[in-house]
């Protein structure tokens, strides 16, 4: 018999986000990963600003909270003051792509050993439903009322497809959290991005494409259909790199 | 009793080592001491130069306003400096690269043709210690007897035969007679 | 290590760090303070666990400073005055995680690019806590090699001591210069540093380093107690070096270079006749206000010899409470006061107070 139990990397404190967000569901994946890596008593985990603000208070292990767009840098300075310390960064859109592009890059070109949990949902969900660096030609938004104009403000940030030119970057992946087999898939990449990091591979990140009903002003279940009919298309998921695909094969 | 000394000539001609040098040569007589270059984009090509204090009370500015030894390594800075330099403080002066003579009468002018007496004896680029040697003989502000001491503060030991040469090059300033 | 040797500012700078036990250092390039980055790229990878990165900005530089802070590590950056700008989203982090850290301005001329020659115009700047939100700097502001060795000492600390990030401001004479200095520094005293980030082992709970508050009065509370420990930091902390003030009429007040050629239009002043002396600030902030204001009392006026547009007169005049008049005697862009600069000011003060 199965009995549903919570990870031991999540802390008891009730989640913030709204009803239907998928951010729930992210955390327990990066914290099943963690138990079952073993990993808990020497993670150390950095939090972002937007929605995932207080992710310290939701994972179980040691947590320091970082500047807008500035948690890969700060990561830095956690892993190399111990390359013993697992350390990842969880951030948004807004947070990893536009505010923190440059730390974003420079992570990766230099093969830092760290993980990244990068929640796309396309939106600024904390400050109330803002253009992203991600959200999608024609979306509305509160800055993009009359949907997103690319002549205007150009086109989304494609994280994955950006990072996979450069050359310091190790292993890279777009997933869903829209229903359970891509949940299923999901899980698996974010474990091997830790499991990389155990391993000493460098740099991986994970795209983890979520939902903002409220923002988007939708149902939460209208929210994964528009996830798969929109987004899914634009952001295809898949490995976009792999340094060492070959060498496990 | 201080001593304020104004190396300036060109980057590249050693104005900076031969200020280590005798900063370093006041360290070893247990004087106070201080060394200030100039810096910037100067530093490449153009005008730099190079400010030694060397005293035996606690030193105030690292900023040399009137030089009490002036040394000229080109016409620039002859031209920049004279008019500072200290009644009846010393101007030394490189006379193979500054054709012109020092126009002030109330202080002690030596000159020297120290990039040509270089070039003749082999030792290229050491025109600065040369000067150095030169100062050391006319404003005894420094003892020569310290001179190997001084070098190995500022020649690495790895590097005997530059040792030599920056030796030789003093030797030759200090012992130059018109 | 107690023989002398001569090195220049920004050099002995670094190797006090690593003396310190600082093994961690991110940088950016700028002029004048380059020296420090080249320093630290070169001694570093030589040391056990030593770290140098050049990072991609100043903003991932100090960002990375407070990822090691928060393990609980000596960590330094050094940069100039554009990238201090940079680098004050950091600072107020800092300050908000009550994270120590040591970060070095070798200043130059501003605003904007400036210029790369020395400048004491970021004194509000530091003074004030570079960054948004209620919060101090320690600044400890050096005044010749060996001072720049003891302050980094002193530095990491006060700031272990207090948990608050500190400040060297230092400039580019401070920088370049060289003289003879003695990195013999003593003991590094040990702080509690259970709210370091080590992993929880299992063995504990969580640690979180956080700036984040958003129920007010909680976040009121924060702020509450970290003034209650800058109370104490002003109260015990400030440093200062008086000079020739026994009988002085004329009180200059000068820090870094501006206080080196002050003390040398002091001693021209005084063989003229004029009684005065200089109370130089070592700490900027703590600010010694006690020790001026006491000699608001006894001298007839200060003068302020900076170089800046006037910074810290404002400092001044609170401290004596505008009891007695303060000049200002500047020059800024990069130009230092010359010696026949500043005894002119002096003689023209004294002219004035008699």
């Amino acid at each position: 018999m199965v009995v549903f139990e919570k990870p031991k990397a999540l802390t008891d404190a009730p989640l913030h986000y709204c009803p239907g967000c998928t951010h729930g569901i992210i955390h327990r994946l990066v914290a099943e990963a963690i138990d079952e890596l073993g990993i808990q008593g020497k993670t150390i985990g950095v939090a972002s600003v937007g929605c995932s603000v207080f992710t310290y208070n939701y994972f179980n292990c040691d947590m320091v909270q970082a500047a807008h767009g500035r948690a890969p840098a700060v990561a830095t300075g956690v892993k190399r003051s111990d390359k013993n310390n697992i350390v990842f960064t969880y951030q948004g859109d807004g947070d990893l792509a536009a505010i923190g592009t440059a730390e974003t890059v420079h992570s990766a070109a230099r093969g830092e050993n760290i993980t990244v949990i990068f929640v796309n949902n396309a939106i600024y969900g904390m400050t109330g439903g803002q253009m992203a660096p991600t959200t999608l030609p024609g979306q509305v938004t509160q800055t993009s009322p009359y949907g997103r104009d690319t002549e205007a403000v150009g086109f989304p940030v494609k994280v994955c497809e950006m990072l996979s030119k450069v050359d310091g970057a190790t292993y890279l992946e777009r997933v869903a959290v829209n229903n359970v087999a891509n949940v299923k898939k999901a899980k698996k990449a974010i474990k091997k991005a830790f499991q990389n990091q155990i391993e000493g591979k460098g740099f991986s990140l994970v795209e983890v494409l979520s939902t903002c009903p409220t923002n988007w002003g939708m149902a939460p279940d209208k929210s994964l259909k528009w996830l798969e009919e929109n987004m899914i298309p634009y952001y295809p998921l898949g490995v976009y790199k792999d340094k060492f695909a070959k060498e496990e094969e | 009793m201080t001593t304020q000394i104004l190396i300036a000539g060109f980057g590249g001609q050693g104005i900076l080592f031969s200020g280590k040098f005798l900063a370093y040569e006041g360290l070893i007589e247990d004087k106070n001491v201080s060394w200030l270059p100039s810096y910037g984009p100067e530093m490449r090509g153009g005008t730099a130069s190079c400010s030694v204090i060397l005293s035996n009370e606690k030193i105030g500015s690292p900023i040399i306003d009137k030089p009490d030894v002036l040394v000229a390594m080109n016409l620039p800075s002859l031209d920049k400096y004279e008019d500072s330099t200290i009644e009846n403080g010393h101007i030394f002066v490189d006379s193979s690269l500054i054709s012109r003579e020092v126009k002030r009468t109330d202080v002690n002018v030596h000159y020297i043709p120290a990039t040509k007496m270089a070039s003749d004896e082999g030792l290229t680029g050491l025109a600065n210690m040369i000067l150095v040697g030169y100062i050391i003989k006319k404003t005894g502000v420094i003892s020569i007897e310290n001179l190997e001491a001084g070098l190995k503060k500022v020649v690495s030991a790895r590097k005997q035969d530059l040792f030599d040469l920056n030796k030789k090059a003093i030797e030759l300033g200090y012992n130059y007679e018109k | 290590m107690s023989e002398k040797v001569l090195m220049k500012g920004n050099e002995a700078l670094a190797e006090a760090a690593i003396m310190a036990g600082c093994h961690h250092y991110f940088g950016y390039p700028i002029t004048p303070q380059t020296e420090v980055a080249a320093y630290m790229a070169k001694r570093m990878p030589k040391i056990d666990g030593g770290v140098f990165l050049q990072a991609e900005s100043e903003i991932a530089a100090i960002n990375m400073v407070i990822g090691v802070a928060a393990t609980g590590k000596r960590v330094m950056t050094s940069s100039s005055s554009p990238g201090i700008s940079l680098k004050s989203e950091g600072l107020s982090y800092l300050a908000g995680c009550d994270l120590p850290a040591l970060v070095v301005n070798v200043q130059r001329g501003g605003p904007g690019l400036g210029g790369i020659q020395p400048s004491q115009s970021d004194y509000f700047q530091a003074t004030r806590g570079a960054g948004h939100g209620d919060f101090h700097t320690l600044v400890l502001a050096p005044n010749s090699v060996q001072e720049m060795v003891d302050m980094v000492f002193k530095g990491f600390d006060l700031a272990e001591k207090y948990r608050i990030p500190a400040m060297i401001l230092s400039d580019g004479t401070m920088g370049q210069m060289m003289e003879p200095v003695s990195l013999d520094m003593g003991e590094i005293k040990e702080y509690d540093k259970s709210w370091a980030l080590t992993g929880t082992k299992g063995e504990r709970k969580p640690n979180i380093v956080n700036s984040l508050f958003l129920e007010a009065s909680e976040l009121e509370k924060f702020n509450f107690e970290r003034f209650e420990r800058y109370k104490q930091i002003e109260e015990n902390e400030a440093m200062y070096e008086e000079y020739r003030m026994e009988d002085a009429e004329i009180c200059v007040v000068a820090f870094g270079v501006a206080s080196r050629v002050s003390q040398n239009a002091i001693d021209e002043a005084r063989k003229q006749g004029i009684k005065v002396g200089m109370i130089r600030p070592i700490t900027l902030w703590p600010f010694p206000k006690k020790v001026l204001n006491a000699a608001a009392d006894k001298v007839k006026a200060f003068i302020s010899v900076e170089l800046s547009m006037g910074q810290m007169i404002e400092d001044i005049e609170l401290a004596i409470r505008c009891k007695k008049p303060v000049e200002l005697c500047n020059r800024v862009g990069g130009m230092i006061p010359s010696t026949a600069e500043v005894l002119e000011k002096i003689k023209e003060v004294n002219g004035g107070v008699k």
